[in-house]
């Protein structure tokens, strides 16, 4: 996509890694990259956390009394199962790692507008998670990733506040990323980048950086409010103290629906990486996947009343949200259909991230089309609350997000670390978590219709059958994550050395040896061509 | 209830058969729609499955035609189910103004219902067959959900204001009632059983001789004083009652409202709140004397007083 000015005879064995072996050069490093690996050992530590409080979930519901934990300790499972993942895991996932190592390659930049602040973000993420684990420590929270009032903020008599400020200061570290990725795409560009060559990545980025920057003081402020009521019964929420329990979600939601977003565009972003590398072949539809991501960014702000069809909110409201939730459908099945057509006619590779992306594609259409149902507001009487939305949306973060970020990491490990993986091993490991997803999560589909609420501790015996499928098909996703770990670590040690661009990929960051040095390019590049320029010319394998 | 491995739950409502047809439309757009993409992209990774390292691929930009194809016939197709959805979601609000009522109150973690004609009952919900049922709700602490999975409906109960919506039973047996809303410890135990019963079988169990609602109500009434004031005759220190209920009150403010369940339970709670035009804030609160089944016997027997014919009060 671009061409160097200068030869790429990079023949300096000092890359970002070798930089410096001391802690104190990662831990005070100003280095994106490191700060990356920094992020990606961090995300891993609480993805395992998160897996193993959904583990003793899936555990407790194999049979219907609740007989494993008592029900205190069963909602304290699923709650730090959700906080865990949702604020310590997803909204990180894809920005925080591949976002923070690959945004500022991609536009030909040296590191993020503000490395000290990419750093601090670490930082704060970091002490928002220490306050999450002391939470666990101290016994626990049972409200819910959703923290309702009054619940949360008159009722539960568990480590609340402890909690909420844990999403509250990792809060901050998302507002810091996103402004930084903002002020780089804007400021930082290689000569020649134009907005309409930028990679879909990086738009993608763009997009949730903006609902980063402006959802995210909303919650803050939401959940500052709930502290205070329950600190100091300051009346917010409670009706006993004057408050309304409807208004916190309405703020709740009013982040909280966007932050789907935050967790899917980046996400979206990384396929449509692989899917163009992986077909050799321009995507199909550039304007429209980009345009799509802005467009889900901003109707994405006025859904969130699609929560509060039966909570007690003005029908009117309700027609209202949902007839823009079908709006905002319309740019997420544009993606997918885009990203099919890109493969027409292409040369595809059957290679790990690709069958990841493919998985994506497959799944978050099932997750989309559950969520048409889930936003009329007729079929949401019946389906609220029920093992539906339980199913739909792991359908769009599990199988959508968690998909791509795997995705991800194996399309860009080898530029990551400079080593392949084990390639075989790699596509067992996809299959595993195609198969043990579907399994686990396609019977829940089945219960809410049934009538299964969420969040219940024991069950009635008619919901056996599909429980045990869901938790059998939990041990096969559980090994399908597992193995990952294990061959990427061996692959540090044992792994081939990685070439520059072993898939054949365009984009800046593949002109750069692997791993990059720590200024990321010997000379400013300059872009001359579109993004995804497969079949203009060829590209060689840079060795 | 089915003993085997059932796939639709049991149906004992007049949205259920509604709701299940929605559901099955959707059900039919969804499937054709993930199976076109899980085909196309099975199809297009086998055709054009990379069978060199030195395939050329063409140059493809997009089409303008495509993009506004896959754009506009899906969300068409969409805003068809968006429409049915919202007609049938306002008909679940709309009460029959010809239903029977029936109160709820959530609590940690029981459901207490009570019928007008007198029956208290725990986790239990008796309703006739074929005659509509309006249900008014509250909960005396945190957010419930009341939901029985048979009537497709479900609505929360929230702390301090009342919510309601009606179905009309159409399947005599017997079938779950759930807390769907995170409610706290014992959450999934907050459950029940809905009795759908034959009508004539409801009027026996329903005039169990207990008092009713109104008469609860009335002694209420009396025993917190309220008829010290609140004369019939509109002479005491505060409004008359009488014929109060959806009659239109304006207030000192000059606003006028009208006077629903919720007037009247914020009436007897914060009586500064809406003072009636030309009466004084004399009135003290009741705010935690009276529980919330308490003041639903009030407001039931605040609706009973209707004006009686010719005007002749004492």
């Amino acid at each position: 996509m671009s061409a160097l000015t200068e030869p790429r005879h990079y023949t300096s064995e000092l890359n970002y890694l070798n930089n410096g072996w001391t802690l104190k050069s990662w831990l005070l490093t100003k280095d994106h990259k490191r700060i990356a690996m920094l992020y990606l050992i961090s995300i891993t530590v609480f993805f395992a956390l998160g897996g193993l409080f959904a583990a003793a979930v899936r555990l407790e519901l194999l049979t219907p009394p609740g007989d494993l934990m008592d029900a205190e300790t069963y909602n304290k499972m699923f709650t730090m199962h959700g906080v865990i993942m949702i604020f310590f895991f997803l909204i990180p996932s894809v920005p925080a790692t591949l976002g923070n190592f690959l945004v500022p390659m991609m536009v030909g930049a040296k590191d993020l507008a503000f490395p000290r602040v990419n750093l601090l973000s670490w930082y704060l993420y970091v002490l928002g998670g220490i306050f999450a684990i002391y939470a666990a420590v101290q016994g626990g929270v049972d409200t819910g990733w959703t923290f309702y009032t009054p619940y949360s903020s008159t009722y539960s008599n568990t480590a609340v506040i402890v909690t909420a400020m844990g999403a509250f200061v990792a809060g901050f570290s998302s507002i810091l990323t996103g402004l930084n990725f903002i002020v780089t795409v804007h400021k930082m560009r290689a000569p020649g980048l134009t907005w309409g060559r930028l990679p879909l990545f990086v738009w993608a980025h763009y997009a949730t950086s903006l609902i980063q920057l402006l959802g995210t003081p909303v919650v803050a402020i939401t959940l500052v409010l709930m502290m205070l009521e329950r600190g100091l019964r300051i009346g917010f929420f409670d009706p006993a103290l004057g408050g309304d329990p409807v208004l916190f979600q309405h703020l709740f939601w009013f982040y909280s629906h966007p932050a789907v977003y935050i967790m899917i565009l980046p996400g979206m972003g990384v396929i449509s990486e692989i899917v163009t590398c992986f077909s050799r072949k321009h995507v199909f539809g550039y304007p429209f996947i980009a345009g799509s991501s802005l467009a889900i960014a901003i109707l994405g702000f006025f859904v969130w009343g699609h929560h509060m069809f039966v909570a007690g909110q003005s029908t009117y409201a309700s027609m209202v949200f949902s007839l823009i939730t079908f709006f905002v459908a319309a740019p997420s099945a544009v993606k997918v259909f885009n990203w099919t057509a890109t493969m027409y006619k292409g040369s595809v590779s059957y290679a790990t991230p690709m069958l990841y992306a493919m998985g994506f594609i497959g799944l978050f259409t099932i997750g989309g089309v559950t969520g048409v149902m889930l936003a009329t507001t007729a079929l949401d009487l019946h389906l609220h609350d029920t093992y539906f939305v339980v199913a739909h949306f792991h359908y769009v973060m599990v199988g959508g997000m968690v998909m791509a970020f795997m995705g991800g990491l194996h399309f860009w490990w080898p530029k990551m670390t400079g080593r392949m993986y084990h390639e075989i091993w790699a596509r067992i490991s996809a299959g595993l978590v195609f198969i043990g997803f579907n399994l686990t999560f396609f019977p829940q589909f089945i219960l809410g219709y049934m009538g299964m609420p969420r969040r219940y501790h024991a069950y009635p015996e008619e919901f056996v059958v599909l429980n045990v499928m869901s938790t059998a098909g939990s041990s096969v996703l559980g090994v399908g994550y597992l193995l990952p770990a294990i061959y990427f670590i061996y692959s540090l040690y044992r792994g081939e050395q990685a070439p520059p661009n072993p898939f054949r990929a365009k984009g800046l960051e593949w002109e750069t040896p692997s791993p990059p040095p720590t200024e990321n390019f010997l000379t400013t590049p300059v872009v001359t061509e579109d993004a995804y320029a497969y079949a203009e010319k060829e590209v060689k394998a840079l060795v | 209830m089915n003993k085997a491995m059932p796939l639709l739950p049991d149906s004992a409502s007049q949205f259920a058969p509604e709701i299940d047809r929605l559901m099955g439309a959707e059900i039919i757009f969804s499937v054709f729609f993930t199976t076109l993409i899980f085909l196309s992209i099975g199809v297009l990774a086998l055709k054009y499955r990379r069978k060199s390292e030195e395939d050329a691929p063409p140059h493809i930009h997009g089409s303008l035609i495509l993009e506004l194809a896959w754009t506009l016939i899906p969300f068409a197709i969409t805003l068809v189910f968006f429409v049915w959805g919202v007609h049938l979601y306002f008909r679940v609000y709309t009460p029959d103004p010809s239903a029977m009522e029936i109160f709820v109150t959530g609590k940690q973690w029981m459901w207490k219902i009570q019928h007008p004609e007198g029956p208290r009952e725990i986790n239990e919900l008796h309703v006739p067959v074929g005659r509509p049922v309006k249900f008014t709700m509250i909960s005396e602490d945190v957010i419930h959900s009341f939901f029985v999975p048979a009537f497709r409906v479900k609505n929360d109960v929230l702390p301090g204001r009342y919510t309601n919506f009606w179905v009309t039973p159409t399947q005599v047996g017997k079938y779950h009632l759930f807390c769907a809303e995170y409610c706290g410890t014992q959450h999934s135990g907050m459950i029940g059983t809905t009795y759908v019963m034959e009508q004539s079988d409801y009027e026996k169990w329903v005039s169990g001789g207990e008092e009713s609602m109104t008469l609860r109500g009335e002694q209420l009434f009396s025993q917190y004083g309220c008829a010290t004031c609140h004369l019939p005759d509109g002479k005491g220190r505060g409004p008359s009652l009488v014929g109060l209920f959806n009659s239109m009150v304006k207030l000192q403010t000059g606003a006028v409202v009208k006077a629903d369940e919720a007037y009247i339970r914020e009436s007897i709670l914060n009586p500064r709140a809406k003072v009636v035009e030309k009466f004084q804030p004399v009135m003290p609160t009741f705010q935690g004397l009276i529980s919330e089944e308490g003041l639903l016997q009030i407001i039931a027997y605040v609706k009973s007083l209707e004006k009686e014919e010719g005007g002749a009060q004492q």
